[in-house]
């Protein structure tokens, strides 16, 4: 198995790391539910969500460099909201000439649209501290306590265990293919080979080949189980009872979150 | 070589909290009966089968071809599972990728995986069936029905589940219907070109190496009526009501003034409090700076205190 890359848990002995994932699960979900509440233009809120986050990010010893520049890959979708500006009614606060139209920005669409992005950034950066400070098992106990069906949480569950297997084998295929076709030796910008239909083609013939693959792993792995007892039945560990310190956190967590939302919701609502 | 997200995961903070709650609800009653549906057909072999699918299609997702200026086409994959697995084994597979996604690589958001869901593993397996069964009752299962059959399902598929990514930001008030709905179209109707060669290409090579996965009721289960029904109900108030809706923005306004009838049933709330004023200070706005302010200065005060307790902790 060659690809770590693919793994965000970032192994560490840092408070966050040791909170149960659970706690952690639900906490960041509270997060990104509290930001997706709170009113828009509500500033102050914002700053001290953004004040939370990055706490917990400095105690996971993660890094905040490393969480923002995640962060940041999830931006681009911004450029869904930016209309926005545009098209809300408020104060003028300028006109952008374009070709036959003029478009003109207001005070409250510039409120919505920054709203929006401080939102979206926020709330990422709580997804990226649970995936990186919490191993994969960990989170799935957090999904079946949250009760998703045993079924589905199998699924997740064997899906990234095969996911290394297979994107391995999907890094050998596009191997083969670098292997097989030609690259300008000097660094210039060549034209790629064939017509696009004939690359995607070739493209569609590795996905398919993945999925064959798949399907004959699938097989070899079915036997495998049932000559280890399996019978229909998805069975997972018992989960433990969560201990007085983490109840605490979580209920803390809960509280602090849902009084900064009532704040923002009585000052800006 | 890292890990591109596709674009049609919507992140937290895009839809309003009533938009993700009712998609979360529909896809959690859809993923409910498409498990209780798999568990009947495909039986004890269906958890190793759906799992190593699932990742396949993840991996499968790092396959693209480059196609002008830099850009490049790759797989989404809800066509593919549908046509060899079946919908209801689909819908599992699709949530699980796109859950991971979200849970994983944050592509796309977790309180907006319920839309995302909704999209890619409902809109996107349902209308794949319904294209693909009825295109294939018209024009039959040779090798060259199969793989235009394949193009037209997978490309009317990415459409549609973009018309429904665009109407839920619209809806939110997060992006204008007359322009969401055109440009997240448009973008999707070439996205939905190299999906479409893609899935030929994969059916091609799936043709020639193992006839048999495609011959229905090998592996794929049909969905029967009611996923065609809900494929054909989708596809048809989603063409039908964006156009619609992107002519006619108000309409979507309207929706939305009518959510406010959320907010209106807030408003004892903030009878608690009538015609608050920051004391000592009448100006309105100033006092909301000024509260920002100290509020900024706290926590900000809080997060350097973390820090300093922290690497004096490490320090002694």
């Amino acid at each position: 198995m060659h690809v770590h890359f693919l793994d965000p848990y970032r192994h560490s002995h840092s408070p966050i790391h040791q909170l149960d994932g659970r706690v952690k699960f639900v906490l960041a979900v509270a997060f990104i539910l509290t930001c997706s509440l709170t009113p828009i233009a509500a500033w102050a809120v914002y700053i001290l969500l953004f004040a939370l986050i990055l706490s917990v990010e400095i105690l996971s010893t993660l890094g905040v460099g490393y969480v923002l520049k995640r962060a940041s890959l999830a931006l681009p979708f911004v450029l869904a909201a930016l209309p926005v500006i545009f098209t809300t009614d408020g104060a003028a606060l300028f006109t952008l000439p374009l070709g036959n139209w003029t478009l003109t920005a207001s005070a409250t669409g510039l409120e919505h649209f920054i709203s929006i992005a401080l939102k979206s950034w926020l709330s990422v950066q709580a997804a990226i501290v649970l995936a990186a400070a919490t191993p994969f098992p960990e989170l799935l106990q957090a999904m079946r306590s949250v009760k998703i069906p045993r079924l589905l949480v199998a699924m997740f569950g064997l899906t990234w265990r095969y996911l290394f297997v297979l994107v391995d084998e999907a890094l050998r295929l596009i191997r083969a293919r670098a292997a097989r076709s030609g690259v300008s030796a000097s660094n210039q910008k060549v034209k790629e080979g064939g017509g696009i239909i004939w690359r995607a083609h070739v493209a569609g013939g590795m996905a398919g080949n993945l999925f064959l693959r798949g399907f004959e792993r699938s097989d070899r792995i079915y036997t495998a189980m049932l000559s280890r007892g399996y019978d229909g039945e998805v069975r997972l560990m018992p989960t433990h009872a969560l201990n007085n310190g983490n109840k605490f956190i979580l209920m803390t967590g809960i509280a602090l979150l849902g009084t900064l939302l009532l704040f923002g919701i009585l000052f800006w609502g | 070589m890292l890990y591109s997200p596709p674009p049609m995961h919507i992140p937290d903070g895009f839809l309003s909290v009533l938009v993700s709650l009712i998609l979360w609800a529909i896809s959690i009653g859809a993923i409910g009966y498409a498990l209780r549906r798999v568990g009947k057909d495909l039986g004890e072999r269906q958890v190793p089968l759906m799992g190593v699918l699932a990742a396949a299609i993840f991996a499968g997702q790092m396959l693209n071809f480059s196609v002008a200026g830099g850009t490049s086409g790759h797989l989404l994959g809800a066509t593919l599972a549908t046509i060899l697995l079946g919908p209801w084994a689909a819908i599992i597979i699709m949530t699980t990728v796109v859950g991971i996604q979200a849970l994983i690589f944050q592509d796309g958001g977790l309180l907006a995986l319920g839309a995302n869901i909704f999209n890619m593993a409902v809109v996107g397996v349902s209308v794949s069936y319904f294209a693909y069964t009825s295109i294939k009752k018209i024009i039959g299962e040779q090798k060259w029905g199969l793989l235009v059959n394949g193009f037209i399902s997978a490309w009317l598929s990415i459409l549609i589940a973009s018309l429904a990514a665009a109407l839920e930001l619209a809806a939110s008030g997060t992006s204008p219907a007359n322009i969401a709905v055109p440009a997240m179209g448009g973008i999707h109707a070439l996205i939905g070109i190299g999906e479409g060669l893609i899935t030929v290409g994969a059916l091609a090579f799936i043709y020639a190496a193992r006839r048999d996965i495609l011959q229905i009721g090998s592996t794929a289960q049909t969905g029967g009526a009611a996923i065609w029904m809900t494929g054909l109900g989708i596809a048809l108030l989603l063409t039908i009501f964006s156009p619609l809706a992107s002519a006619h923005p108000d309409g979507l306004e309207w929706v939305a003034e009518q959510k406010g009838f959320l907010d209106a049933a807030q408003a004892p709330l903030f009878e608690v409090i009538p015609d608050y004023v920051f004391p000592g200070v009448s100006n309105e706005s100033l006092a909301t700076i000024l509260a920002g302010m100290v509020g900024a200065l706290i926590v900000f005060g809080m997060a350097f205190g973390t820090a300093y307790a922290r690497r004096s902790q490490k320090a002694s």
